[in-house]
């Protein structure tokens, strides 16, 4: 028996988008902090991270919403418990990395009550200095979180190609939204 | 009339001290001491900083300016520029390395007195795990008895560091690689 159901397309949608962005994020972050200061990137890149940023949070709190509202597919037969069971805290501690990277990111910025500008399109208020090094701690677990968050990617992206390639279910076309795939289409992947 | 003799040149030895400098603690309680420092921008203006916490002892007589020290230790940590995202790289490995050397000192080491008032500090001052001697241009302000039953004695200070000489690589441009320093020290006698 084949499990039909799938996400809904905007959840579809919203996961890659939030895929290539976080990426996206990641390594204008791991190379925007190595710049130099008379680098043409010195002041955009950091002011482009971290509007991108607070958009992938304005996405983050969507797929929540999202969630609650489409709820997601019961994992399929051919599942077994363990594998569930690691695809549900893998999921859930993708979102709580997520989660911790816009605070984190936030307190690095603000640690002097100093706004943060959105896309030259609006500031996002600063709540000043909540606690003793907070531009510092705030810092290391932006980074340490980043790291861990493409970690777990790589580990979630693993844990879809093993379903698409070696137990060749429909894991992966859940959330590429072929509904009812067909062997055939396994080649056609992208 | 021997052992009156012999009294009375300890009773000179014991006066004499009298002329001994007075020993301050500096004023870093009531923080009526500021220790500051002035880098170009880009060439075309400065930016300015301080560091907030410190501390240290100095004695001084205007009788025997030539005979005074002092002593300061800054924490190298507590650098504040009056931009939470700017301090944070002060701290780091390309400026003041504050995991490695959150301590700075100075130690003086001679006394050059000038003209009146005015006199040089010679010392040892250690910055970045390097230490090096400077002098100090200083300058007496005042002294004398405080509201409050203390006696109090003030001074100014400037002085220049290159960043190279204390293993700062210079990352901010040729106009920058001069740092000056200027100190306010008040200090209450012991």
């Amino acid at each position: 028996m084949t499990q039909t159901k799938s996400y809904a397309k905007s959840q579809i949608l919203l996961h890659w988008l939030m895929a290539v962005v976080v990426f996206g994020l990641f390594g204008v972050g791991f190379w925007m902090v190595d710049l130099t200061y008379y680098s043409e990137w010195y002041r955009i890149a950091p002011h482009w991270h971290q509007s991108v940023g607070f958009m992938l949070a304005l996405a983050w709190v969507a797929r929540i919403v999202l969630l609650r509202i489409h709820g997601k597919p019961s994992p399929l037969e051919s599942h077994k418990p363990a594998e569930i069971r690691a695809a549900h805290f893998t999921h859930a501690l993708l979102y709580l990395l997520m989660l911790c990277l816009f605070i984190s990111g936030y307190l690095i910025s603000t640690a002097d009550g100093r706004a943060i500008a959105i896309f030259n399109w609006f500031e996002l208020p600063g709540l000043g200095e909540l606690f003793a090094e907070q531009a510092d701690i705030a810092g290391t677990v932006h980074q340490y979180a980043a790291y861990g968050l493409i970690a777990l990617v790589v580990i979630h992206a693993a844990g879809a190609l093993k379903h698409h390639l070696i137990d060749k279910d429909d894991t992966l076309n859940r959330i590429l939204g072929r509904t009812k795939p067909q062997p055939s289409n396994y080649d056609q992947e992208q | 009339m021997k052992k009156f003799a012999l009294a009375t040149a300890f009773a000179a030895m014991a006066i004499s001290p009298l002329t001994q400098a007075a020993d301050y603690v500096i004023d870093t309680e009531g923080a009526h001491a500021f220790i500051q420092f002035r880098v170009s921008h880009l060439g075309y203006s400065y930016v300015e900083g301080r560091f907030n916490t410190f501390a240290g002892t100095f004695s001084f007589d205007d009788k025997n300016v030539a005979a005074a020290k002092i002593e300061l230790t800054i924490d190298t940590k507590s650098v504040d520029s009056n931009h939470a995202a700017r301090d944070k790289h002060l701290r780091s490995g390309d400026f003041l390395n504050v995991d490695k050397h959150g301590k700075a000192t100075f130690v003086s080491t001679k006394i050059v007195p000038k003209t009146a008032g005015q006199f040089d500090v010679v010392g040892n001052f250690t910055f970045n795990g390097v230490t090096k001697e400077i002098t100090i241009n200083a300058q007496k302000v005042g002294e004398g008895q405080d509201p409050w039953g203390g006696y109090r004695a003030g001074f100014t200070g400037t002085s220049a560091i290159n960043l190279s000489d204390f293993a700062i690589k210079n990352i901010l441009g040729p106009k920058a690689e001069t740092v000056a320093l200027s100190f306010v020290v008040e200090g209450v006698r012991k």
